[in-house]
């Protein structure tokens, strides 16, 4: 790892972070760094704590015990919840929808300039949309929807992005057309971690590896991670679910 | 002969005169809450939140009479307590939402009208339940008026993180703490306008206002400004139209409002683009792919 002295080490670092709902941990003791500019997959059995993580990363969720420190540039975080958060029956536009990623530029009340309007239509094209902008969001396709919401993300212009299932239910042509972006957006130098379940596309794009079943089971390089052991051990432990588990007194420094 | 049916009961008397104005406000104010109630599956919640209103109100009204004031004083402070209670009952206790909501109107409509027996003569009784939208005093006619100037300014500040709220909350929590104002602010705004249509048309009445045209206007438009606009001037008519019945036929104002805003929303259900013949009615064969 390139050590520069002018940036943070780390873009995000936790620290013994336990997540968890009524005191039954989620996320348990988990320590790593990112490093600016990585492009990590998040990957775990179906409750490995995967979205506790980023709910707890967007400040949704307060930790159990432990921290993490973020060092972004102005920009900020942007997240990118799973598909089922929206309201696709709202009457609101493709174009409206996607111009809220200006939030920060615009704010509350005021309106468009000509050129953000242009930067609109400009992402709308970048992930092929060009022509919906006056469509309602509820007449679009599930792969389109996913489209119109990247391209909002786009707009946001964020040093991190979390990416919470981007690829869930989505067909093979609109994954590589969103993939491509997530790869640009890594040569563009943003950190960005993505919660995936396909592994092949894993080991093909993602250069690293964030192996969660409620315990962190590896974080490094994507080969070194998703070996056969590691995982068959993520799918027995995220199984796992005791409701009269003991208090948990694993000092700090053991976790470390 | 028509004209005169028409605007004859508005330029004779003065108490139709004022029950326009009221309907006018209402209309500007209670619709577009009701709208964005609709939008956010609240319609029922709003029903619940009128029927809370009950017990604050007559709580007023036993301790002062059928005072203004003290009426609609006590109404918010119930109406706010319940719109927060109820989301608390929802989030901490095992009930669900709309188990929780009915709990909370049966008990506080039992409330209310056991308050408002304890004092009152039937016909009190009778104005708390229908309202009264023909004796509209200058004090009830401002409030209402005044009620309906803050909600406008008010939904035109939080337009944008109301939308937002509405159809992607996740995302407006990312990126602005804006979230909860708009939820709260926008609690708050129900809860006035509530109170506003409570003493034009009752407690019983007074979402009825708010999500029938809101719920016609949905059936034609698809897009959110016009569907505020129709909707508004879907209220009026009502408003209108009610108060010509309830002259004309002697009937009673509030529910004559009412079923006439029932009979444009039955009308749009059957005929607008998005009601139940109107779709099959279109005819027209589709388009290329």
């Amino acid at each position: 790892m390139g050590h520069r002295m002018t940036q943070p080490l780390a873009v995000l670092q936790l620290d013994n972070l336990t997540l968890g709902y009524d005191r039954h941990p989620a996320v348990h003791h988990l320590s790593c760094s990112i490093a600016p500019g990585a492009l990590v997959a998040v990957v775990g059995p179906n409750g490995a704590g995967k979205s506790t993580l980023f709910k707890a990363l967007t400040g949704e969720l307060a930790p159990l015990q432990g921290s993490f420190r973020m060092h972004t540039a102005p920009g900020g975080i942007a997240y990118l919840p799973q598909q089922s958060e929206l309201d696709r029956s709202f009457p609101v536009s493709v174009f409206d929808m996607v111009s809220m990623g200006l939030w920060r530029e615009i704010g509350p009340f005021r309106g468009l300039s000509r050129s953000q309007a242009e930067r609109v239509r400009a992402a709308l094209a970048a992930v092929g949309l060009s022509g919906f902008e006056t469509r309602q969001i509820g007449t679009l396709s599930g792969g389109q929807l996913q489209r119109a919401r990247f391209a909002r993300m786009m707009l946001q212009d964020a040093s991190l992005l979390l990416l919470d299932e981007p690829f869930n239910a989505i067909d093979a042509r609109t994954i590589e057309d969103l993939i491509a972006l997530v790869l640009d957006w890594h040569a563009e130098g943003r950190t960005i971690l993505a919660v995936l379940h396909d592994l092949e596309l894993v080991r093909r794009h993602f250069p690293e590896c964030l192996l969660l079943a409620r315990e962190s089971l590896g974080f490094g390089p994507t080969t070194d991670v998703l070996t056969p052991e590691r995982l068959a051990t993520a799918r027995r432990l995220a199984s796992e679910f005791d409701e009269a588990a003991a208090v948990c007194h694993r000092p700090e420094a053991e976790a470390a | 002969m028509i004209e005169g049916g028409l605007f004859a009961p508005f330029t004779e008397f003065e108490f139709m005169r004022r029950a326009l104005a009221g309907c006018l406000a209402l209309a500007l104010g209670a619709t577009p809450v009701g709208v964005f109630l609709m939008l956010r599956r609240m319609s029922l919640m709003g029903d619940a939140m009128a029927h809370a209103i009950l017990p604050g109100a007559a709580l007023g009204y036993l301790a002062f009479g059928l005072s203004l004031g003290a009426m609609t004083i006590g109404g918010i402070i119930a109406g706010l307590v319940v719109a927060l209670g109820a989301g608390l009952v929802a989030r901490s206790s095992i009930l669900k939402e709309d188990a929780s909501l009915a709990a909370f109107y049966l008990l506080s409509i039992a409330t209310g009208v056991m308050i408002v027996s304890l004092r009152g003569r039937n016909l009190d009784l009778l104005h708390v339940l229908f309202g009264s939208v023909l004796a509209l005093d200058d004090a009830s006619l401002l409030l209402i008026s005044a009620i309906s100037t803050v909600t406008l300014f008010a939904l035109a500040a939080l337009y944008r993180p109301l939308v937002l709220e509405c159809f992607d909350a996740a995302f407006l929590r990312g990126v602005s703490a804006t979230s909860p104002l708009a939820h709260y602010g926008f609690l708050v705004l129900v809860v006035l306008n509530l109170v506003s249509g409570f003493h034009a048309l009752g407690t019983l009445m007074a979402v009825g206002i708010m999500i029938l045209p809101a719920a016609a206007a949905r059936l034609w438009v698809k897009r959110l400004p016009a569907m505020l606009g129709l909707a508004i001037a879907i209220a009026f008519i009502s408003g209108v139209g009610g108060l010509l019945a309830s002259f004309h036929a002697d009937v009673p104002a509030g529910p004559a409002i009412i079923l006439v805003a029932g009979v444009i929303y039955v009308l749009s259900l059957a005929l607008a683009p998005g009601g139940m013949i109107g779709a099959r009615l279109d005819r027209r064969p589709h388009l290329e792919s």
